[in-house]
């Protein structure tokens, strides 16, 4: 690196311009969540707030409360459903051969990248028919099922690493199916669950189009209250901000504390870890 | 006994996930596709009915959807869809390999530099199409930016302009794809018979004359609609396009960020010793290796852009036309104007184009995998 | 003992009953405009102790989100007791023609309505088969606005046709305003709206949407004609801006007029704190004095609904002059019923229903009276084409085109 180190400053510039670039829209959300709807203007944008106006966040929390629990119930129960049917399944794919495993793996994977539209209009049928149309259990449903192929390639990516021979040892001990997976498998799964758990959290919390085609508004989770708030007709742009903030805070903490298991599970879904 | 017995469970524990796919993926595919080739909601008594009666009408959606006078819409889409993937890609890649080589140049903070860059993939699309819409707001926002160092405000109409530019005419598309496999083709003939592979050069150059000639003669008489019909890029998009790489190109960084850490130091230091410079070392050394990984990426950020919907239903709401795509069109044309068997049939659409770019990839990285 | 017991089960018994019984309310009425509906639930209540009503609301501007809502929970089996809708074919066209909706011939003639409302109205919300809807207010979309301090001072005064108004339009650019402000989206067709009443007039414009007049015919085709010309007297930054934001430009004086419904007199009424008829004032759009293109907000009877009886105690409160008194001073809109008070509105609503009560009466396309749904959202598409074009046989051809594809008029 022998020319770079010369020109270090250029790339300190170079990263402190992308920050800054990166951080714009964050100052703008802060500021703007923190004035008042009558100190908003589209001339003043990028000023500091001459007031703190603290209430946006409490007018968003009076909102957006009961939709932050939706959130809650419908990601913690999706995600511990996904996470340990993943777990199962991975381990079966990645240890014990049958007829059609190499083929039932990709059908699996594919679940995984299609557009949910494709699917949509039957799904909603489905639900309906069902009688759970419109309430959280037929939304944590859907995200169980369609989490099912990510948390399945995380695992089984993860437990291919494990060495046969430890399996070969388990079974020599006298151990079966579920021995193997109770006493060897599973207790070594634990940044594997970390891994999953981080991913399936971030996308269910985030997720959209599942969320307002199939829930009624009291159900409704908090990406679909945000997005209704701010595509209303006279917005007063404090409070969505404030709402995009309640919104990210979650993920965003989850990511800042763990990001290192953020980036692996981000890393699994490139199929080529 | 004990293993066959164990492999039973194997595949009774698998089971349930396998149906639960079998059923919510392949099954509705299968419905959706049904529901395709019918004709519910193109009649209103029948669309929100109790009892709908829904009969088959073959190919008729996906005729009008490609042909049909009113369904301009939905072409325009293709091609906004198309203009977006690409620069969608080029900006993630780019950009995401420039703040992958800056930070492995040995920087201090580096930690903190790389949390930064990633902190936008943990929101939702819904959150970040927000923020932009209120950032790109003709009237304040980025446009006002300038005026706090003094300098007259920016009058860019981001999310609102209506211009078009690179119009091209609907009918000139197979003469257009045709001219652009042959030059690649031209291409691959000229890499083969630079390493040495004379027939393969030979039938590359033979296909791609023979495209090309077709392109430029019989192509151009193909008439896919019966009247011209414009489309081009609308500039609305840049602003979806800078919301969109300012999210996803962390990934990418990442991405690009492992692949530079995993080159061996031995193999920088021979090039070295070898008496290339740092361009050179970079261009002959390091980007062929990140090649997989930059594959890699093209098709995972290639097939959430073929999908998009969040972001533009979230930045420039659903009645935007200028900036439509797939995706929102059919939300639009089922759950608006009830017409299900069209918004069906583009679900199709975009399930094909989606398949087109993931199907090969797998089989590649699986067969891959399965030969170890 | 046991007489007392029974006592007690029954006292219980009829407690449950009364307690239980509610009403679900579903609209798109949320921020300024909840007052209005607030008050009516708070007489509903008042007239009807023991039924609660729940007031669901979603938001998002002209119930573009509502009624998506509405959609999937009428298809999840699922209906609210009664909901707000458009009267009209926005109503008919889609819940009507799938069998959804109760006839309410009944309730007309039960509460003597038939006498209440012009004919015209009636008409709209009714098919062959019976009345489909209860309008609880009427609103006015072919209103012009602007401010009369500054017509003076730049020497104008409101045109009484389109060929007047963009005769007037270079004059008005000279002095660096814009003759007439628009916003996004949905109030471009709002605008069409008025100058094809205003090009074609009553009669021809009642025939577009019964099919008897073609898209295509020579005098449809000049509606986009001078549409076109319209829009060169427009802002360019249109696109961007809310309806709001429009009126904004004329009170502020940087646009001479405005073309919006009524519901912009609530917005600078209220709002803005101006006085009718000094801080702002108004004229029918050009060409289109003496007719009165309404639309409706309307509650209609779902089948299957879970409290019938409450629900219809709602519609007959909903109907009656006095409800509709308690609703539109604070919606800013006025009463169809011909018995409403007018001391209870202010100048505007005043002559508004003057007008209502003498006017011809027109539907509004692009509030879903005349055309059904899909239609509507079609002619987005057409809209589309005409703006990037500019041709209007392309616009023409295209809505011909999507009115026959869903069947206009049928």
């Amino acid at each position: 690196m022998i020319a770079w180190r010369r020109h270090r400053w250029a790339i300190y510039l170079l990263l402190g311009l992308a920050s800054a670039v990166f951080l714009l829209p964050v100052y703008l959300v802060v500021v703007t969540s923190l004035k008042s709807p009558a100190a908003i203007n589209l001339a003043n944008t990028w000023s500091l707030p001459e007031a703190w106006h603290w209430q946006s966040f409490s007018d968003a929390w009076t909102v957006f409360a009961p939709k932050l629990a939706n959130s809650f119930t419908l990601t913690v129960a999706a995600t511990i459903a996904s996470a340990l049917m993943g777990s199962m399944n991975g381990y079966v794919l990645s240890k014990w051969r049958f007829p059609g495993a190499n083929v039932v793996f990709p059908l699996m994977l594919f679940g995984m990248f299609i557009p949910y539209q494709a699917i949509l209009i039957p799904l909603f049928d489905f639900l309906r028919s069902i009688g759970l149309y419109g309430g959280l259990t037929g939304l944590i449903m859907a995200h169980v099922v369609y989490g099912l192929p990510i948390t399945t390639l995380i695992f089984r990516n993860y437990y291919a690493e494990i060495p046969d021979e430890m399996l070969e040892a388990g079974k020599i001990d006298g151990a079966g199916f579920f021995g193997l997976y109770g006493r060897i498998v599973f207790p070594l799964s634990l940044p594997g669950f970390v891994v999953v758990i981080i991913w399936q959290f971030t996308q269910i919390w985030n997720e959209f189009l599942f969320a307002v085609t199939l829930t009624s508004q009291e159900n409704q989770p908090i990406t679909v209250a945000l997005a209704q708030l701010a595509g209303g007709e006279a917005v007063r742009w404090n409070l969505p901000m404030a709402g995009a903030i309640l919104a990210a805070l979650p993920t965003l903490l989850v990511y800042v504390l763990l990001g290192r298991y953020f980036v692996k599970g981000l890393l699994a879904g490139s199929v080529k870890g | 006994m004990k293993l066959t017995r164990d492999r039973w469970m194997a595949v009774l524990m698998l089971l349930p996930s396998v149906v639960l796919i079998g059923v919510f993926v392949y099954g509705f595919i299968g419905q959706t596709a049904w529901t395709s080739f019918s004709d519910w909601g193109r009649v209103s008594s029948q669309a929100l009915a109790v009892d709908p009666e829904i009969e088959l009408v073959g190919w008729a959606n996906y005729r009008d959807l490609f042909t049909g006078f009113i369904d301009v819409r939905f072409r325009q889409d293709l091609v906004n869809t198309f203009f977006f993937t690409i620069f969608f890609l080029a900006g993630c890649l780019g950009l995401g390999l420039g703040l992958a080589f800056l930070l492995d140049q040995d920087v201090k903070g580096e930690g903190f530099f790389r949390t930064l860059f990633l902190f936008p993939m943990s929101l939702s699309f819904v959150v970040t199409g927000t923020v932009w819409r209120w950032m790109l707001q003709p009237r304040g926002g980025v446009n006002v930016l300038p005026t706090t160092v003094g300098l007259p405000a920016w009058e860019f109409r981001w999310l609102t302009d209506r211009t078009q530019i690179w119009r091209f005419d609907w009918n000139a598309l197979p003469s257009m794809t045709g001219l652009l496999v042959a030059v690649v083709l031209a291409g691959v003939a000229l890499s083969s018979w630079r390493d040495g592979r004379r027939r393969r050069a030979g039938v590359a150059l033979a296909s791609a004359a023979l495209l090309g000639g077709w392109a430029l003669t019989l192509g151009r008489d193909v008439a896919l609609l019966p009247y011209p019909e414009l489309h081009g890029f609308n500039v609305a998009f840049v602003g979806i396009i800078l919301a969109a790489v300012w999210q996803m190109s962390g990934y990418t960084m990442a991405l690009y960020l492992a692949g530079l850490r995993g080159i061996p130091g031995e193999l920088r230091e021979a090039a070295r010793v070898d008496g290339a410079n740092e361009v050179q070392l970079y261009r002959h050394v390091v980007l062929p290796l990140l090649q997989p990984i930059t594959l890699s990426a093209m098709i995972i950020l290639g097939h959430i852009s073929l999908k998009i919907f969040d972001l533009i239903f979230a930045m420039a709401g659903a009645d935007n036309a200028t900036t439509d795509v797939p995706a929102l069109l059919m939300y639009l044309t089922a759950f608006r104007a009830n017409q299900f068997s069209k918004g069906a049939a583009i679900a199709m659409v975009l399930l094909v184009m989606v398949a087109a770019v993931i199907v090969p990839y797998l089989w590649t990285s699986l067969r891959g995998e399965t030969r170890r | 003992m046991l007489r007392r017991l029974l006592t007690l089960l029954a006292v219980a018994l009829l407690g449950l009953a009364v307690a239980q019984s509610q009403i679900e309310i579903f609209s798109w009425w949320a921020g300024d405009e909840g007052p209005a509906l607030e008050a009516l639930i708070t007489q509903y209540e008042a007239d009807h102790p023991g039924v609660e009503v729940v007031n669901a609301t979603v938001t998002g501007g002209s119930g573009v989100n509502a009624r998506a809502v509405l959609k999937t929970r009428m298809l999840g089996g699922d209906p609210p007791d009664s909901f707000q809708v458009h009267a009209g074919q926005e109503l008919i066209g889609t819940w009507v023609v799938a069998d959804r909706m109760e006839d309410l011939t009944f309730l007309y003639e039960e509460m003597g309505w038939f006498d209440a409302y012009p004919q015209g109205l009636i008409d709209a919300m009714s098919t062959d088969e019976g009345i489909w809807s209860v309008p609880v207010n009427i609103h006015r979309s072919n209103v012009m606005w602007f401010v009369p301090a500054k017509l003076e001072e730049w020497g104008i005064t409101a045109p009484a046709s389109w060929s007047e108004f963009l005769t007037v339009c270079p004059a008005i650019q000279a002095n660096g305003v814009t003759p007439l402000a628009l916003g996004e989206n949905w109030t471009q067709v709002h605008l069409w709206e008025s100058v094809a009443l205003g090009v074609l007039g009553a009669e021809d414009y009642d025939k577009l949407w019964t099919t008897e007049l073609a898209f295509t015919d020579p005098k449809a085709l000049e509606v986009w004609d001078v549409f076109g010309q319209v829009l060169d007297c427009t802002n360019d930054d249109a696109a961007g801006l809310s309806w709001q934001q429009a009126t904004d430009m004329v009170v502020g004086g940087t646009a001479a007029f405005n073309i919006m419904g009524d519901w912009a007199a609530g917005y600078m009424s209220t709002t803005l704190g101006l006085e009718p008829g000094v801080g702002y004032g108004w004229a029918a759009s050009p060409g289109t004095n003496g007719v009165f293109m309404w639309l409706s907000d309307a509650f209609g009877l779902p089948m299957g609904i879970n409290n019938r009886e409450g629900t219809l105690d709602w519609l007959r409160l909903v109907g009656s002059a006095k409800g509709q008194d308690i609703f539109n001073p604070l919606k800013g809109s006025i009463a169809p019923h011909f018995e409403s008070d007018l001391s209870l509105y202010n100048a505007y609503l005043k002559s508004a229903a003057a007008d209502w009560q003498s006017n011809e009466v027109v539907g509004s396309l692009a509030h879903g009276a005349v055309a059904k749904e899909a239609f509507m959202s079609d002619f987005a598409t057409v809209m589309e084409i005409y703006l990037a074009t500019g041709s209007a046989e392309g616009a023409a051809n295209a809505a011909q085109a999507i009115a026959g594809q869903v069947g206009l008029g049928q």
